[in-house]
């Protein structure tokens, strides 16, 4: 496999507001030895107007996407549920006959979500990594119900030296986040962030993992304003730890 | 959906320790009863049941012109009543005709989605709840809280309280002495009553049986009991044969509260015969449509015709477990309500209903009969919005320039960059626990309501791209 061009879509939260997460998974994959291509235009998988009801303002975004990565031969996405919109619900976006979905056919097996992508496709079990303490794993939910990611992500968890991986309660419960519901709801969005953490909190864990960062976004964000002594990492920051 | 009145729910401390025990408890219970330990195949019923859901939606005329055919051939009679007052008038003329003052009920869904006790009460006639949760929330004069656990959200403390400002007894905190105060009254109740009316979980079109599950036998008190016996149920509740209860009985007492069956499994077809002990007089079973024959025209949405209500996805609902069944503006809550009641009231009743989720789909992972409910809440959202007229013209701007910026990869650049130049940077990289005014837009301020903000990256990815591939 070593020397695959692999394209990234690194979604937009991770390109402006966690670029490190983009940055790590590069590492870890260039690590493996794959060529990394970041196709540069690129924005985002349009999911925020699909999920509020906006499918006309979605199929625009979505058809960017598609023109975007045309021609890349696996795109592998940091977050669960950025991936199964373009592998799940881009298809609910355009009729059975339009040329939209005779491309996303053409992307059929090629969009992977990063921990999906380390197992399945470049069989990586230990990529090197070196972390210190006892971590916790959430698994989002999109990427749990959607994608059936479960194991993947605790299989290469486990390859991490000095890692403990200790599971909370609450692993395959909702943070909250939901998109436009945190703010649609804040405050039980915000109340369900809560009961997340008294769930991590524990397992007393002061490192939370997760495969995507609009979670860590709603977690991290409510636990830095409980100033709780936790943070929490998207996988491949650990997995790029030495 | 009251934002105020779910705020307070989502505060109440004792309130939500009550909802998050009785949840969590029915969750235990049913991981428990469908693990592949104990029922290897119990996705293989759930594969099944869709199907046979599906079948029956798809031949729904037939199936009920069968179920009739069968009724009639035991005895009993068919009665379709388009709306809740047909209902209503149907039970009023029979209890008129026939001298009944008072009638029993054993839990129904169906009866409260009518309102049948009020239109009752109104014409003076009176319907007590025989099921324990159903009677104390009558007494309390509260509508069910959980599809199946109607008083979920109720201490034995506050159950104290119902019973002694309501039944002028002692104050009795011991559920099990509570029982016996209620069994006392309904005891008498069975014995005067004219009329028994239960619901139906199930009717069988190849036998003519109304199924109904219960732990309690007040729906086999209510069904045999009184001279004469009315079902009511949605025409939903066809399945094609007897045989099918394989399928479906194994699912709906796992599902809701992991049993493998309820206590009591009543197979009710027609009145008493010649030689039998037990059964009434007469037998009737009301066929309700109430809006279901329209959302039966709707392919793309049908299927949530397919609940047993089983309320699995109640418990496992995090929203659910958060603001309560009485937040819901129907009395189907938790995520089956949030896809059914905007199809029975039209999607601009209650706007807000379909987006209170997080779309977690923890619902669809436990429905017994492969509802997807996330994808119908998704397109009911779309419903909404296309029907929203100028409610929603602000945020439709948005997102027409959100699309507008994501397909100009230049522009969401610059933007980026312009927002984390001027973004607050609070010192050592801590998060944004307040922004000024100026700054704090409705949606952030909603963020930060509860809570902190993550500044923009100072170098958004792409630069960072740029830069590694200049080096």
């Amino acid at each position: 496999m070593a020397g695959t061009r692999v394209s990234i879509f690194v979604t937009c939260i991770v390109d402006q507001v966690f670029p490190q997460v983009g940055m790590a998974m590069t590492e870890v994959l260039e690590r493996l030895g794959y060529t990394v291509d970041f196709p540069e235009g690129q924005t985002c998988c349009g999911q925020p107007a699909f999920n509020s009801g906006y499918r006309e303002e979605a199929r625009t975004v979505a058809r960017h996407f598609l023109r975007v990565f045309a021609d890349s031969e696996y795109i592998i996405v940091p977050a669960g549920s950025c991936c199964a919109m373009v592998s799940h619900h881009f298809a609910d976006l355009f009729e059975e006959a339009s040329p939209e979905r005779r491309q996303l056919e053409a992307l059929d097996g090629r969009v992977f979500e990063f921990s999906r992508f380390l197992a399945e496709v470049a069989h990586a079990q230990d990529v090197g990594a070196q972390f210190e303490g006892v971590v916790t794993y959430h698994d989002s939910c999109h990427a749990l119900r959607e994608l059936h990611i479960h194991s993947a992500p605790r299989m290469l968890l486990s390859h991490v030296r000095g890692l403990t991986l200790r599971e909370m309660g609450a692993a395959q419960e909702c943070c909250g986040f939901g998109g436009t519901f945190s703010i649609k709801f804040p405050e039980v969005s915000g109340g369900m962030a809560r009961t997340k953490i008294d769930s991590i909190v524990e397992t007393g864990a002061k490192t939370v993992v997760s495969i995507d960062s609009s979670c860590l976004m709603q977690l991290q964000g409510a636990i830095s304003r409980a100033g709780l002594p936790i943070r929490t990492m998207h996988l491949a920051e650990v997995l790029a730890s030495r | 959906m009251n934002k105020n009145e779910i705020v307070s729910t989502v505060s109440n401390a004792p309130l939500q320790l009550a909802i998050y025990t009785a949840t969590g408890r029915l969750i235990n219970k049913r991981k428990t009863a469908t693990d592949s330990s104990v029922l290897p195949q119990y996705q293989d019923l759930r594969t099944a049941a869709n199907a046979l859901k599906r079948h029956t939606m798809d031949h729904l005329d037939h199936y009920l012109e069968q179920f009739e055919a069968q009724v009639a051939a035991h005895g009993g009679k068919v009665i379709y009543c388009q709306t809740g007052e047909a209902v209503a008038d149907f039970v009023l003329k029979l209890a008129k005709e026939r001298g009944a003052g008072l009638l029993v009920k054993s839990k129904s869904m169906t009866t409260e989605e009518v309102d049948l006790n009020e239109r009752l009460e109104h014409h003076h006639l009176e319907a007590v709840e025989t099921d324990l949760g159903e009677y104390i929330l009558q007494l309390a004069h509260q509508r069910p809280y959980h599809i199946v656990a109607p008083a979920l959200h109720m201490t034995r403390y506050d159950v104290a309280d119902v019973f002694s400002k309501s039944l002028a007894v002692e104050r009795e905190t011991e559920p099990e002495k509570q029982t016996k105060i209620a069994r006392s009254v309904l005891r008498q109740k069975f014995l005067d009553a004219g009329i028994g009316i239960t619901g139906a979980n199930f009717l069988v079109a190849d036998s003519g049986a109304v199924v109904v599950v219960e732990n309690e036998g007040n729906a086999r008190l209510s069904s045999s009991a009184p001279r004469i016996h009315i079902a009511i149920a949605g025409i939903e509740k066809i399945i094609p044969r007897a045989a099918d209860l394989a399928v479906f009985l194994k699912l709906l007492g796992r599902s809701a509260t992991g049993q493998p069956l309820t206590v009591y499994t009543s197979f009710l077809s027609g009145p008493r015969r010649e030689g039998e002990v037990d059964g009434p007089d007469e037998f009737f079973v009301v066929l309700l449509d109430n809006g279901r024959t329209k959302l039966l025209a709707d392919a793309e949405k049908r299927e949530s015709l397919y609940c047993i209500r089983c309320g699995a996805c109640l418990n496992h609902c995090p929203v659910y477990r958060k603001i309560g069944g009485h937040n819901y503006p129907w009395v189907y809550s938790g995520p089956i309500g949030a896809i059914i009641t905007p199809q029975f009231h039209g999607v601009q009743n209650d706007p807000a209903l379909p987006f209170a989720s997080s779309l977690c789909g923890a619902c669809a992972e436990v429905c017994p009969v492969k509802i997807d409910i996330p994808k119908i809440l998704l397109a009911l959202r779309s419903e909404v919005i296309q029907t929203s007229g100028s409610k929603t013209r602000v945020e439709r701007l948005a997102f027409r320039g959100f699309a507008w910026v994501m397909v100009h990869p230049k522009i969401f650049a610059w933007l980026g960059a312009l927002g984390a130049r001027f973004s607050p940077r609070p010192a050592g990289g801590a998060w944004i626990r307040k922004l000024p005014r100026l700054l704090a837009a409705p949606p952030l301020a909603k963020w930060l309501s509860q809570r902190d903000l993550p500044p923009p990256a100072e170098k958004s990815f792409r630069q960072l791209w740029k830069e590694r591939k200049k080096s």
